[in-house]
């Protein structure tokens, strides 16, 4: 039974930092099928439409009958292990530098046999076992067997936290804690184990209630921080840039106006200013020292989420300006994670349908709470889901958009899409 | 032809020997300092914003510049008559129409640092300019009315806006004093050390906002966020305070400064 | 419709090119010295060779038709076999046809490999899509992790003990001491073989092939033509392949070999027992344990008590890998696909010096090879007979 993770030893500082070196991220096309669902939280294979049979690996063909009719389905991932091994000896960087490591072959009920990474709780042939689909460092979809019944500190395994980004004893940056998502993120953080939250908070002098109650958790800290101001963002990455592990940027300016309904670029330059270029100057700034940071120890680096919004898939024109800014810093944000990527960071990006608060105070429930929006995120950060669609909208909104963005945009304009 | 300097000559003389000082009475402009923050559905004014270009870098070998990108009313800045509803049809009433001679003006300073340290709304009544004329003298016509308050050493950015919930809490003057130095004085226009010429809580005086209501409606202009103006005797500074020439502007940052004879 | 049988077709001029653990000589040169040597043993001239089959990992950017004005031949007939250690008896059995049908009279068959010390590491990375999706990125090394769960599952299923794979490493090792083209040159005992370091248990550091440069190679031609020429040589009495045989058994426990033995064995008109000598494809000792199995010397998870009741070396009750196999001689690549044919073809002729099978007139050459995910999807074997 996977024990309790303690809180890691403090770094020697005489030592050299050794650099990441993700495990192996080539994957053919059809591969990245594993990735798209697991980077949801999801395991899926493909199935084949015309006889039934699952696939794996991933395929054009159907193993057992003529069809090339193949559909990527969700899967319990549930099964039976038949052997197991512990690698004590790899080629590979990464793995070299993490043995030994124990690996599984596992017979899924579904009729697939699937190599697996194996979690330390799995220890019997013929165990009975459920294989997650997960991310790994280097950003690919890997499969993991861990029990049918976890333990309660199943994902706090050396093995678990390299998937995931555990926010359990890391340092966290939390860019605005004056929204009530920001302030419910801090909250979360502390009560997932966090050791460091900063909070970041701009314009001191305007008052927001809930600020000051924040900095009286244990581990948390006020920084003032603007994201419109550089000079603001280098003061905080050179405090405390060579300390964060992830970074939570929540910052958001929102106005509720589309083109017609305001004269004038100003709100929407404010909005472009925060959400897009914030992001970009933040990014700037903090980006090198997570990158370097990402194989230092168990309080390592490992992630950057943006708070976005449904919006930025789909532009809701009631909210036309701040949608096609959070559109900006959605894109900007593959960009983040094209480059993070091979360092071991993990971008992820959150998708939130309407929040409680003043912004969205005129659209009808349902609305997502700031809370139950942040233990998503904290969720996410846990198992290392790098697409975050939290809430009955964002669901939603999710699959129309999948199915046909088209036919969304239409019922959006008709009032249909909220 | 006289062997007698010229006045300017002359000025500049003194101005070399330090028998004349140049006080400047502006703030730096930097990110940190605050500007005028309205309630949100409103438009705002920008803060001052610095990005860098090139630092002798890649971007630019030998050379260094910023963009820099801020509000005509961010920092030390003026404001022109065409800044409020009051003055908006009145003739050269904005930065670049104003005549260049209104920018060159005595200025008195009046002391009330005393009644603001005990009330941050403290409001300059008219009893406290004939006080102060009966200490220094009438003031002269076209001249500059300053409110010392010793505000600009409130360097820390939340004290300086100094909110609470019911609003902000800065210094400013009364709507009687307002006029009696319009109609009676025929100032140039009325300066202060806090962010608004007006004080925090200017909304509920009547009209809302005198200062700027009642100065801007008459032609007259404003002058804030000024600081140093401890260094100034109560009479006989002459200020040059010329705004950026903005097309139809409203106002902009600029450098304020002071002449100040030293005996 | 019955298969033709292959009576008419010799093998002859088995060729070794000396192993050697690192070379900076590129493929193509062990190809080319494997060419020479056959040559030079057979006394023929290049244009006397009209066909050529060829197996190797490393001749990237090349294939075998980039070979053919490297080294300036001018064949009729020419295959590429990208099947490593299957391209052995594939090799034979492609080759036979071809000379049976005329198309071609002396068919070069050549394995060959280099090695450089990134060698292993590039190959495996992109190996086939399977392995760069599902195997690679679990940092399983290679084919050791597959054949850790292959040989844990067999050791739990049917009760075999890491003693019983020793016996057969041990006994390779024994053989391999008078082959003077095995790499390892030392002795090796059980303790010394249960003791060794594991690799991703419980395959330990002798349960694994060395990789190695090398080549290997053979003549294919009828037996007429083998007899007018003079050559020592070897006829083909039985062939069989399968690939990717019992694709839904959740894990490799039995191989193709199992669903073509009968026809093998009717081919030569012979039976197991008959068999003087065994080359299985030893990438593990528990592929030959299967081997064992699956070519009928014993029943399915039997193979343990096999072990334990014969003695494995070339003198003794079971002649088994009488080179040393590829555990202790090296895997040269596709090459490790040809050492038991030649081996075999050495054994047959009188050419096994000091490892000689006494009076061995049948022996049995497998094939195996090509992991792509989890399991090798070729298997093959010859039965080869001493020439009347």
């Amino acid at each position: 039974m996977s024990m309790p993770m303690p809180p890691p030893k403090r770094k020697n500082p005489a030592l050299r930092t050794r650099p990441m070196h993700p495990p192996p991220a080539a994957r053919s096309r059809i591969g990245l099928g594993l990735t798209a669902a697991a980077a949801r939280g999801e395991l899926a294979l493909q199935v084949c439409q015309a006889c039934g049979a699952h696939q794996y690996p991933p395929r054009e063909s159907c193993c057992r009958c003529p069809s090339t009719h193949l559909k990527w389905q969700a899967q319990s991932g549930l099964g039976q292990l038949l052997a197991i091994t512990t690698l004590s000896h790899s080629n590979d960087l990464f793995f070299r530098e993490r043995l030994p490591w124990r690996l599984g072959m596992v017979a899924l009920d579904v009729g697939v046999s699937v190599l697996v990474h194996l979690h330390e709780d799995v220890d019997t042939p013929n165990q009975n076992v459920r294989v997650l689909a997960r991310l790994d460092r280097a950003g690919q979809a890997v499969l993991i067997a861990v029990p049918t019944q976890p333990s309660p500190h199943w994902q706090e395994t050396s093995m678990m936290r390299e998937m995931g980004c555990d926010p359990k004893h890391r340092k966290i940056l939390i860019t605005d804690g004056k929204s009530p998502t920001g302030q419910a993120l801090a909250r979360a953080c502390v009560s997932a184990g966090a050791q460091t939250v900063w909070v970041g908070h701009a314009e001191p002098w305007k008052k927001l209630p809930g600020l000051d109650e924040l900095a009286a958790l244990p581990g948390v800290s006020l920084i003032p921080l603007d994201l419109t101001n550089e000079r603001d963002v280098a003061k905080v990455s050179g405090g405390i840039g060579g300390k964060v592990d992830i970074v939570i940027n929540n910052a958001e300016a929102h106005r509720t106006h589309g083109i017609a309904d305001r004269a004038g670029t100003d709100a929407a330059r404010f909005e472009m200013d925060l959400n897009y270029f914030g992001l970009l100057r933040l990014a700037q700034s903090l980006g090198p020292a997570l990158k370097g940071r990402a194989a230092d120890g168990p309080a390592n680096a490992v992630a950057w989420v943006n708070v976005l919004s449904i919006y930025a898939l789909a532009n809701f024109p009631a909210h036309g300006t701040y949608s096609a800014s959070k559109a900006a810093a959605y894109s900007l944000a593959q960009c983040l994670r094209a480059e993070m990527r091979p360092f071991g960071i993990r971008v992820i990006n959150v998708f939130p349908g309407p929040v409680e608060d003043e912004w969205f105070q005129s659209l009808p429930p349902p609305k997502l709470n700031p809370d139950v929006l942040a233990r998503a995120i904290v969720k996410a950060l846990q198992e290392g889901t790098e697409d975050v669609y939290p809430g009955d909208v964002a669901q939603e909104w999710l699959q129309r958009w999948r199915e046909d963005p088209k036919i969304l945009e239409r019922e959006i304009a008709a009032g249909d899409g909220q | 032809m006289s062997t007698t300097p010229s006045i300017l000559m002359a000025l500049a003389q003194a101005m070399q020997q330090r028998r004349i000082e140049v006080v400047d009475l502006t703030q730096t402009l930097t990110p940190e300092f605050p500007q005028i923050s309205l309630p949100p559905e409103y438009g705002q004014c920008w803060p001052f914003r610095l990005e860098e270009v090139a630092q002798y870098d890649a971007r630019g070998p030998s050379w260094y510049w910023n963009n820099f990108s801020c509000g005509e009313h961010t920092g030390t800045h003026f404001d022109a008559p065409i800044h409020w509803v009051s003055g908006r049809h009145l003739p050269f009433n904005s930065v670049d129409t104003i005549p260049v001679e209104h920018f060159v003006a005595p200025a008195y300073v009046i002391d009330c640092v005393a009644q603001t340290q005990a009330d941050p709304d403290y409001l300059l009544t008219v009893d406290d300019v004939l006080a102060f004329e009966a200490a220094h003298g009438r003031i002269q016509a076209r001249s500059w009315l300053f409110m010392r308050t010793d505000w600009s050493q409130r360097t820390d950015p939340e004290a300086y806006q100094n909110f609470d919930e019911t609003g902000q809490h800065t210094p400013g003057p009364s709507t009687e004093a307002v006029r009696f130095l319009i109609e009676e004085r025929d100032v140039i226009g009325f300066g202060s050390e806090a962010i608004g010429t007006d004080a925090g809580q200017g909304f509920h005086l009547k009209p809302p906002y005198p200062c700027h209501y009642l100065m801007h409606g008459s032609g007259r202009y404003g002058l804030q966020c000024l600081t140093n103006l401890h260094l100034l005797p109560p009479a006989g500074a002459v200020v040059l305070a010329a705004p950026l020439k903005i097309q139809k502007g409203s106002g902009s940052p600029l450098r304020v400064l002071a002449l100040v004879e030293r005996t | 419709m019955t298969r033709r049988g292959y009576d008419d077709v010799a093998v002859a001029v088995p060729v070794t090119v000396p192993y050697i653990r690192y070379s900076p000589r590129s493929a193509h040169w062990f190809v080319a010295r494997a060419l020479e040597d056959l040559l030079q043993a057979s006394g023929l001239d290049k244009p006397s060779i009209d066909g050529l089959c060829l197996s190797s990992f490393t001749l990237a950017p090349d294939t075998a038709v980039g070979l053919l004005q490297h080294v300036g031949l001018s064949p009729r007939w020419l295959d590429h076999i990208p099947t490593g250690g299957a391209s052995g008896v594939m090799a034979v059995r492609r080759a036979a046809r071809a000379v049976q049908a005329g198309d071609a009279d002396i068919v070069a068959c050549i394995a060959a490999d280099t090695n450089h010390v990134d060698t292993f590491r590039q190959t495996l990375g992109s190996f086939s899509q399977f392995a760069r999706d599902a195997t690679y990125p679990y940092g399983s090394g290679g084919p050791n992790s597959i054949f850790a769960f292959i040989m844990a599952h067999y050791m739990q299923k049917y009760g075999a003990n890491r003693e019983d794979f020793g016996h057969i490493a041990v006994a390779q090792r024994h053989n391999a001491l008078r082959n003077p083209n095995a790499l390892f040159k030392q002795p090796l005992t059980l303790e010394q073989y249960l003791s060794a370091r594991p690799i991703a248990d419980p395959i330990h550091l002798f349960d694994c092939v060395m990789p190695c440069a090398g080549a290997e190679a053979v003549l294919v031609m009828s037996s007429a033509r083998a007899r007018d020429l003079g050559f020592a040589h070897v006829v083909l009495r039985g062939a069989i392949e399968r690939h990717n045989a019992f694709a839904h058994d959740p894990i490799f426990e039995r191989g193709g070999w199992r669903v073509d033995r009968a026809e093998l064995y009717a081919q030569a008109g012979a039976t197991p027992a008959q068999v003087d000598f065994v080359q299985t494809y030893d990438d593990y000792p528990v592929v030959s344990m299967i081997q064992f199995e699956d070519l009928g010397f014993c029943d399915k998870g039997e193979g343990p008590a096999f072990v334990r009741s014969h003695n494995l070396q070339f003198d003794g009750t079971f002649a088994h890998n009488t080179s040393g196999g590829q555990l202790s001689s090296g895997q040269a690549g596709a090459a490790g696909g040809f050492l038991g044919l030649t081996e075999a073809v050495r054994q047959l002729t009188g050419a096994a010096e000091q490892r000689a099978v006494p009076g061995a007139q049948l022996g049995l050459v497998t094939g195996f090879g090509m992991v792509t995910y989890d399991r090798c999807l070729c298997t093959g074997a010859l039965l080869l007979g001493a020439a009347a």
